[in-house]
């Protein structure tokens, strides 16, 4: 489990725990759960396009998942942002499948990047991911406060001067970069539930923001983790793992929630 | 002139029986998903709608592995779902899409392994992608009318409680006030989406099927604020983008670059994305003339 080749796994997997939990944290405070859900699902059709093309998938994902919150942030300007979430959604999946039925070689690899693989990272891929994980968290780190303002208290914030429309497209994007190296080792089905189950489940153990936000990162790391080693011993897709840790997570969150409850009632 | 026919329509189009039963099914569910459509996005529920469709993967995929028709799958999965959505009974938006997200994930964790048992245990290797993204041209004749009873059920639910429906929708506490029976008319809706989604998913494919049940109904909101004419209109816009679908799948069979045809969920997909953004700007340049100073 901790030969060579699955080294790049581990780092990987450890780089992407950590964006997600922070990325996640901010989803979960927003309650964009569908945008969470569409970028990166969406962004496997840009891989699809990629693996047609011979290009490395980091490409097609990055492009794919930046125009889809392009695309989102564009056609729900007016409202109505579920139907323009929900329409970019398919229609970069609808690529996907037409990508699909245009390459000949299916199978183990659509399906890794559909539900992730555990050798799914290949030592030149680190790289690119490490720096894509840099960009993002040195991008929260900036606009850490503002957007945590913006996120709780939306009207205050906008009397101060901050600018939602700016600091929302700052956050969309960062959720694209998460997406381009997160999608290689969770798969894009799964990767939302990478950053809702941890953070979810966080926020019902502690509602201040820092304790939150580590506890979010600590939970993402265990889940990438657990479901890493599960996938390598049992050979089942690390998806399953991520999806049903997540869910787990959370569910454990609920159930502390409701114990505090009885034992303060 | 028979020329100019066969530059739109390949020969063989209106004679082939698979054409007639694609053109057929797919008229069907297409007006299903655009009525029933149109009060999902009245109801800003168009992820709870997607999350359906999707979680149609989890029971198609083990339907696939029980050998039987993946149909089944979709409408058992999507009605359970849909009624544990529907009795958690979340109001306040965030929470919800919240709730919907995380359940949804753990739906596809086990699609994942299912498919991935679906793709070890078969020697076809086809079974994800037509779960995922269908195949109009696949619906065997058994499935066409299990597809078309289902389809009059759906209908049939949402025309016994259109009027009631239409203003739960609308209006939560007015109807509730008037005394409608919102939590029975919200289980109603629940069930015909229920219907209406895996119907649609298992023709466009579980993944795309939201498009046909929100891309028609939002775009017909654009043009229309009366609901019996956006009805109408979104049905109208749903049977004509999959018709057009299917006659450029049909005809892709010689495009480049593989020479066996473009797949039809994605012709259909993209007319309907097509559509929604020709609307929308259309509505945006419209208003800028109505408001020609200072309009914003």
């Amino acid at each position: 489990m901790f030969a060579g080749y699955m080294l790049n796994t581990w780092a990987a997997a450890t780089m992407v725990a950590v964006v997600a939990g922070v990325v996640g944290f901010f989803i979960v405070l927003r309650g964009s759960a569908f945008v969470a859900h569409a970028v990166p699902h969406g962004a496997f059709g840009g891989a699809a396009g990629a693996s047609l093309l011979g290009v490395s998938t980091l490409y097609g994902l990055g492009l794919f998942a930046v125009g889809g919150a392009v695309a989102i942030g564009w056609l729900g300007r007016r409202g109505r942002h579920d139907v323009a979430t929900a329409l970019s959604l398919v229609l970069m999946l609808a690529l996907g499948a037409l990508f699909l039925s245009m390459s000949s070689e299916y199978s183990a690899e659509v399906f890794s990047l559909l539900f992730g693989e555990v050798l799914g990272v290949a030592r030149s891929q680190l790289l690119p991911i490490a720096g894509l994980g840099v960009a993002a968290l040195g991008v929260m780190a900036v606009v850490y406060r503002p957007l945590l303002m913006l996120s709780v208290m939306p009207e205050t914030s906008e009397a101060r001067g901050l600018r939602p429309r700016q600091l929302e497209t700052i956050f969309m994007l960062v959720v694209a970069v998460a997406t381009a190296m997160t999608v290689p080792v969770v798969g894009a089905f799964l990767m939302f539930s990478l950053t809702l189950g941890p953070a979810a489940a966080a926020r019902s153990f502690t509602s201040s923001p820092g304790p939150a936000l580590s506890l979010s990162v600590a939970i993402a790391l265990a889940t990438v983790w657990a479901a890493v080693a599960l996938a390598y011993v049992t050979n089942w897709p690390v998806g399953f793992y991520v999806g049903t840790t997540g869910l787990a997570a959370y569910g454990a969150g609920r159930a502390w929630v409701a114990w505090r409850r009885r034992a303060a009632a | 002139m028979s020329d100019a026919v066969h530059v739109l329509f390949e020969p063989g189009f209106f004679s082939s029986a698979t054409v007639h039963s694609a053109l057929l099914v797919g008229a069907v569910v297409a007006v299903v998903t655009a009525v029933v459509g149109t009060f999902t996005v009245l109801r800003s529920q168009a992820f709870a709608g997607h999350s359906l469709g999707e979680l149609g993967t989890t029971g198609g995929s083990a339907a696939y592995l029980g050998g039987i028709n993946p149909l089944w799958g979709f409408v058992v999965i999507a009605v359970v779902s849909g009624g544990i959505i529907e009795s958690l009974g979340v109001r306040r938006p965030r929470l919800r899409d919240l709730t919907t997200g995380l359940v949804l994930g753990g739906g596809l964790g086990l699609a994942a392994l299912l498919l991935y048992l679906d793709t070890t245990t078969s020697t076809t290797t086809g079974a994800s992608v037509t779960i995922l993204f269908g195949s109009l041209f696949t619906v065997s004749s058994n499935s066409a009318a299990v597809i078309v009873g289902l389809s009059a059920a759906a209908l049939g639910l949402v025309v016994a409680c259109y009027r009631m429906l239409l203003l739960a929708s609308l209006d939560t506490d007015l109807a509730a006030a008037r005394g409608v029976p919102v939590r029975v008319v919200g289980f109603a809706y629940a069930l015909s989406l229920a219907l209406a989604v895996s119907l649609a998913a298992a023709t466009i494919g579980a993944v795309l099927s939201t498009a046909l049940l929100v891309g028609p109904p939002a775009a017909a909101l654009r043009v229309t604020k009366r609901p019996s004419t956006a009805l109408a209109v979104s049905a109208g816009v749903g049977v004509a983008a999959t018709w057009a679908g299917i006659l450029l799948a049909y005809d892709s069979y010689y495009w480049p670059p593989a020479h066996r045809g473009w797949p039809v969920s994605f012709f259909i997909v993209a007319l309907v994305f097509l559509l929604y953004v020709v609307v929308d700007v259309g509505g945006s340049v419209r208003r800028r003339r109505r408001l020609p100073v200072g309009g914003h």
